[in-house]
């Protein structure tokens, strides 16, 4: 009698673990970057030509995002962050991430025309969909975005006091993921 | 076999070099010829280009993951690609450039990812799995061939029997 239920019992062992695979993103790779220091770098930002690097934001937690002019996606997570950094004290630095993009006209111009034409650009964005940043940087040929394992955007990323990385998120940020993970994660990082 | 094809397409670049000096194509102005400038790199320097196919036939593109790094046209391949031909520049080995590509990406840009405990599953799971199901498989013949008995025929039976041959 008891070996009847052999098979089934190994069946619901496969079912579960189908269930579990299927309800997991292949998209998203753990990254070896979490609990890593984050890549240094220095870049020309928005505004103007002073260069920002992760180092001025030592013994700050803040929020570092990818975005782009161009990704759909940024569209719909883009009020959230709007949002939240009118809410809660949290320093959002962005990563304008290629925003020339191969196909564009601008692409085949000079290094300082494409800046000029991606600062424009990203301003008037801004300006329309309304601005989180305290500062944005300006990767136009997304070596940082390499160096941050960046391979699509949005990607936000939580950076502690030392500056190393406590959390990735690849993908649009909701407000769940704000309130359930990000905010908790910073209030404690902010308390060390 | 991958020697070969390299050693092949060596040979097709010589000889389209030849003909450009030849037909006098090297004598148009490049920047009138896009085409022709964008295939640049290849002609420049093979080797190096022969490199960055070996190695990145060994990665992952991690936009479309079924991809490998050489044969993918996303954009972050491109920039991938980029940068692994920059690290062959700078005289690394090829182990260096995939610990930096491992270094950001992690073990999942690799096709063949690296033997170590994390990875033991993926790598000797099917094994394991195998030798699982011949143990099951033993025990289960082996208990098969104990309940098996022996079927005795009666004389009976036998007679009958001998009778269906001959007819």
């Amino acid at each position: 009698m008891k070996k009847v239920f052999i098979p089934l019992i190994v069946f619901l062992g496969l079912v579960v673990f189908l269930a579990i695979g299927l309800q997991r993103d292949p998209r998203e790779i753990p990254s070896p970057l979490l609990n890593k220091p984050a890549p240094d770098f220095s870049l020309s930002t928005l505004e103007g030509d002073e260069k920002f690097s992760p180092a001025q934001m030592q013994g700050k937690v803040w929020m570092f995002n990818v975005w782009a002019t161009w990704c759909v996606a940024c569209r719909e997570e883009h009020p959230v962050l709007v949002a939240f950094a009118q809410k809660h004290n949290v320093p959002i630095v962005g990563l304008s991430y290629k925003e020339i993009q191969p196909q564009d006209e601008a692409a085949k111009s000079s290094p300082e025309v494409k800046l000029q034409v991606a600062r424009e650009r990203s301003v008037v964005w801004l300006k329309r969909h309304g601005n989180p940043y305290v500062t944005s940087v300006m990767d136009l040929d997304g070596r940082v975005g390499i160096h941050y394992g960046v391979y699509g955007v949005p990607e936000t990323y939580i950076i502690d006091k030392q500056g190393v990385i406590r959390y990735k998120r690849v993908g649009v940020v909701t407000p769940e993921l704000l309130a359930d993970k990000i905010l908790p994660l910073i209030n404690e990082l902010n308390k060390s | 076999m991958k020697q070969l094809w390299v050693h092949g397409l060596r040979g097709v670049c010589v000889v389209l070099l030849t003909a450009s000096v030849c037909f006098g194509l090297h004598a148009q102005p490049a920047a009138s010829t896009p085409a022709l400038r964008e295939a640049a790199p290849m002609a420049e320097d093979p080797q190096l280009e022969a490199r960055l196919v070996n190695i990145s036939q060994e990665l992952r593109c991690l936009v479309c993951q079924n991809e490998s790094l050489a044969s993918s046209h996303a954009e972050l391949a491109d920039d991938l690609r980029r940068e692994v031909r920059d690290l062959i520049r700078q005289g690394k080995t090829d182990q260096e450039i995939k610990d930096f590509l491992v270094a950001r990406y992690g073990d999942f840009v690799l096709y063949r990812p690296e033997v170590k405990p994390l990875t033991w599953v993926l790598w000797f799971g099917p094994f394991v799995l195998l030798l699982v199901a011949a143990v099951f498989l033993g025990v289960y013949l082996r208990q098969r061939r104990q309940q098996l008995v022996p079927a005795v025929l009666s004389d009976e039976e036998r007679a009958r029997a001998q009778q269906w041959l001959k007819g």
